[in-house]
């Protein structure tokens, strides 16, 4: 439903005429995030500070209309796509970092401050922010916090909530809080704890306080190559099983080694049917240590053609691969529908080639790219919307996937959230009382349920994720 | 593809926040026309009017889009169809007028200088300040730089439209390592703008005249490599020329290529690099510059946190979009300063004269120069 041009006028006297967007035309850019589901939002509406959100959210709270928050719209599961219509209350203008203490070894950080901003403010200093999705280069640390992001370090190192210390943060009433503090320890209810992860639906972040860590003296990055991804698979759990956490343990498979040496020409073996990246940091002699050992594993593994990075420039090769890899399957196909499941690591293998099977059994291609050591997978299905026929079983293949994770004993979600995409699929993991429990939280802080609505919980109203029904949606194909 | 990877890198998404202001925003936009799912307006039309063409998404763009072929297609579409305003039409004017033909561009060039004389420099160069001119460069008279030493390359040398008038020294200092490095420097006669200019601004008709032009003048001469020391221009007789395919070089392709003879002395100067977009961007070159710089005795080269994002300046874009350059130029300046470096080195005019303008505002003392100048006073 359109906002009422009163509505529009209160919005622009908060933030600035400039900062609300209403033109139909110009919405349709925010009508989607990474994803596929996408849906126009009534406004976008660009605050530049904390007063503003609140202002902003109070309007909202007043009139009934949804909010959204958005950061970058790097979210993998429609989290930021305004499903219900209303606010999208993009954060991207409040990109400040607020201060950086060496001593204490901890940022203050506005929400539109994107991740890797942060950690090269805080090399000068020795420092950086561990947790690193693969989308560091645009994703806000707002949107990550939200998200609870993971990123191929957080295997050794934990994900976002392992390393957020305090919030800011605003409700939908616009009243104004901020959850726990500089202790590493959270006193009291651990609210932080609940609203880290909350994806949009419990409030919209405004500050946040998070830990940096020391840049380590020494790191070593090993690639390796494997004739399947079932050997590479063995490999991973050989190496963890020996007793070793690795920094970052990687897995690509053939398929995305292909598309991601079109772009970076970062040396990976494409005969390989599937390549591993391990990291290891500490004290020189510890790292080389480690390698070594690392490299006796991989080696009884099958591993073959191992290169260790020589300079820290081709280590960032190795690893802008490897942070590409979603991006660059556009090569491939226009489209990719991607899952993100967590399955014990010891099931890797039996997974992996259930993905495939069923991969097959639907005809459709399909790359694998994933934080191995942390058995987080990736399945990513291809295809092309503009073949109507084909969106059917993309649908129903990606269904079959997270149906095999979660009866191997796995979890619906290891890092992109629960979103629009995977709502209808929680009772899958959650009894009702479990979903009840989340319900009660929910209702207390979001009694008129404005924030970020349809997202996370199933919503009886709307079927899941329906390819085949959208409309609206344009702009995939290659038209150059 | 709708990943997003590329919002930061662009400079119009970092000053404003605004996805409208972003690669993925415009392409979604062009695509939408395209298509004829959108009816085209003049507010839509200011989205792509703010992209500087710099290009950094696509370099950073994982998925391989060629956004820089994006961008020209849709800019002549949007010249084709929007109504002219004062200011384009001059500029238009101006470029097939002026820049396309050197002995008028020296004439204007001539009087910017009396202008700049008494004052009047606002009324010749909107938004952007000229550098104090010199006597234009001039190739010698029988067209040919002779190597010094050894002689085992010839090249052609572009000369081009702005170069020549603005920074002479960049050039003088370019041919100079040309002969050092043993290389016959050929100046092609009657040469005339590469028309990356007119390209750029969406006049693809006068780019293909220049082009046609300029064909038959290289053809009429031999050389292993045609070098250009402005990266703009470079990059568009890559793009743009198929005859000179694999001979257009950038100064410091060539030079990293061929080799330079030891450098002769210290030249004791903490410097940083700016990447011009058309060098790092379009043409994928980040490395050459940076190693010639480093092989230089008692140089200090320090990174800026962003020295691969624009300072704005992008052709005509710093007249005619005068306030977002100006923000886009602002966070440059910082990033710059705060490095702690006496100079800063670009590889492309337009940007030299950006940085200056931006320095100069702050009252910095930095200096800008071309690579080529710092690399010669090794020699
Ligand atoms: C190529 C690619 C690779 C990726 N790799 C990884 C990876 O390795 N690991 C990983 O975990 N994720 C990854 N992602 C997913 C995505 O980048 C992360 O989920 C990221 O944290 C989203 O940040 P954003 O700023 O883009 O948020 P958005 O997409 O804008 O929003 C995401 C969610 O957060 C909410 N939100 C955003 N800002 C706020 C705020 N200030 N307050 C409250 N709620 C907010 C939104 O409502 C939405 O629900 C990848 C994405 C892409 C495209
Ligand atoms: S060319 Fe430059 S300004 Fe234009 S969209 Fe790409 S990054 Fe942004
Ligand atoms: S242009 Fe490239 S980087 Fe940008 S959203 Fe599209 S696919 Fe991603």
């Amino acid at each position: 439903m359109p906002l009422t041009p009163q509505v529009i006028e209160e919005l622009r006297r908060i933030v600035g005429r400039d900062h609300v967007i209403d033109g139909a035309d110009d919405l349709r850019i925010f009508e989607r995030d990474a994803s596929i589901e996408g849906a126009v939002p009534d406004a976008v509406v660009l605050p530049a500070n904390t007063k503003q959100v609140s202002d902003v959210m109070k309007v909202a709270a007043r009139h009934r209309i949804p909010v959204v928050p958005r950061g970058a719209g790097t979210g993998l599961s429609g989290g930021a796509v305004t499903i219900r219509g209303g606010i999208a209350l993009q954060v991207t203008r409040m990109r400040r970092i607020l201060e950086i203490d060496p001593v204490a070894q901890t940022a203050l950080v506005e929400p539109g401050v994107v991740n890797q901003e942060l950690s090269l403010a805080a090399a000068p200093h020795h420092l950086f922010y561990a947790p690193d999705p693969s989308s560091q280069k645009a994703c806000t640390i707002g949107g990550n916090a939200a998200e609870n992001s993971g990123g191929p370090h957080c295997l050794y190192y934990g994900v976002t909530t392992n390393h957020v210390l305090g919030m800011e943060v605003v409700l939908a009433d616009g009243s104004v809080h901020w959850v726990s503090g500089d202790a590493p320890d959270r006193v009291g209810l651990d609210l932080c704890g609940v609203l880290v992860g909350s994806e949009g639906t419990l409030c919209a972040i405004t500050r946040i306080k998070v830990r940096l860590l020391r840049t380590p003296p020494s790191i070593a990055t090993l690639l390796a190559a494997f004739p399947s991804i079932e050997t590479a698979s063995q490999a991973v759990s050989g190496v963890i099983s020996s007793g070793i956490v690795p920094a970052a343990l990687e897995m690509m498979d053939q398929v995305t080694v292909g598309a991601v040496e079109a772009h970076y020409r970062a040396g990976y073996p494409t005969d390989a049917g599937a390549v591993l990246l391990v990291e290891v940091d500490g004290i020189p002699e510890a790292t080389r240590e480690l390698i070594v050992a690392i490299r006796d594993v991989l080696a009884k593994n099958q591993g073959y053609a191992m290169r260790e990075a020589q300079s820290p420039a081709e280590r960032d090769l190795l690893w802008a691969g490897r942070k590409g890899a979603i991006g660059a399957l556009g090569r491939i196909k226009p489209n990719y529908y991607l899952h993100d499941g967590v399955v014990p690591r010891s099931r890797l293998p039996q997974v992996l080639s259930a993905v495939g099977e069923i991969g097959e059994h639907y005809r459709l291609p399909v790359a694998n790219v994933f934080h191995a050591g942390d058995g987080n997978l990736h399945p990513n299905i291809l295809f092309d919307m503009r073949d109507r026929e084909v969106l059917h079983q993309v649908e129903d293949a990606g269904e079959e996937m997270l149906r095999a994770v979660v009866e191997l004993g796995g979890a619906l979600s290891g890092e992109h959230g629960i979103g629009l995409e995977k709502n209808a699929y929680m009772p899958w993991v959650f009894s009702p009382d479990d979903l009840d429990a989340m319900h009660r939280v929910k209702d207390t802080l979001d009694p008129n349920g404005l924030l970020n609505p349809g997202k996370i919980f199933p919503d009886p109203s709307r079927r899941q994720v329906r390819l085949a029904g959208r409309t609206g949606f344009a702009v995939e194909a290659k038209w150059w | 593809m709708h990943c997003g990877l590329c919002l930061d890198a662009c400079p119009t998404f970092r000053v404003t926040g605004l996805e409208t202001e972003s690669p993925r925003g415009r392409i979604y936009l062009m695509t939408q026309w395209k298509r004829g799912q959108m009816t085209f307006d003049e507010k839509q039309v200011k989205h792509i009017d703010l992209c500087l063409g710099c290009r950094t998404c696509e370099a950073v763009c994982p998925s391989g889009v060629p956004y820089g072929r994006i961008i020209e297609a849709g800019r002549s579409e949007v010249e084709r169809m929007r109504r002219p305003t004062a200011k384009r039409w001059i500029a238009k004017t101006a470029l097939r007028q002026l820049v396309a033909h050197p002995r008028r561009l020296r004439a204007f060039g001539a009087m910017t200088r009396v202008a700049q004389a008494v004052r009047l420099t606002s009324v010749v160069s909107s938004g952007r300040q000229l550098p104090a001119l010199r006597a234009a460069f001039k190739p010698p008279a029988d067209g040919v730089a002779p190597a010094i030493g050894t002689r085992p390359y010839r090249v052609a040398f572009l000369v081009g439209c702005v170069m020549p008038i603005l920074y002479p020294q960049s050039h003088d200092a370019a041919v100079k390592l040309l002969q050092l490095a043993g290389c016959d420097v050929w100046f092609p006669q009657n040469e005339r703008c590469c028309g990356a200019l007119h390209a750029h601004n969406g006049d693809l008709q006068e780019a293909e005249r220049l082009r046609d032009y300029n064909s038959r003048v290289y053809a009429s001469g031999q050389f292993d490599a045609l070098v250009v020391d402005s990266a703009g221009c470079g990059s568009h007789l890559k793009d743009f020329y198929p005859e000179l395919k694999g001979r257009v070089k950038d100064l410091s392709e060539w030079l990293a290529e061929i080799g330079m003879p030891q450098p002769k002395r210290d030249v004791k100067v903490k410097v940083t690099y700016q990447d011009a977009c058309h060098l790092a961007h379009a043409q994928r070159i980040k490395k050459q510059p940076r190693e010639l710089i480093r092989s230089v005795p008692g140089v200090q080269l320090v990174e800026m946190r962003h020295p691969d994002i624009c300072c704005g300046a992008a052709g005509l874009y710093s007249t005619l979009e005068a306030q977002m350059s100006r923000r886009i130029l602002d966070e440059k300046i910082d990033d710059l300063t705060s490095t702690g470096a006496e100079l800063v080195v670009t590889a492309n005019p337009g940007c030299q004269m950006q940085l200056a303008a931006g320095l100069s505002a702050r009252g910095s003392q930095v200096r800008v120069e071309h690579v080529s100048e710092l690399l010669v006073r090794a020699y």
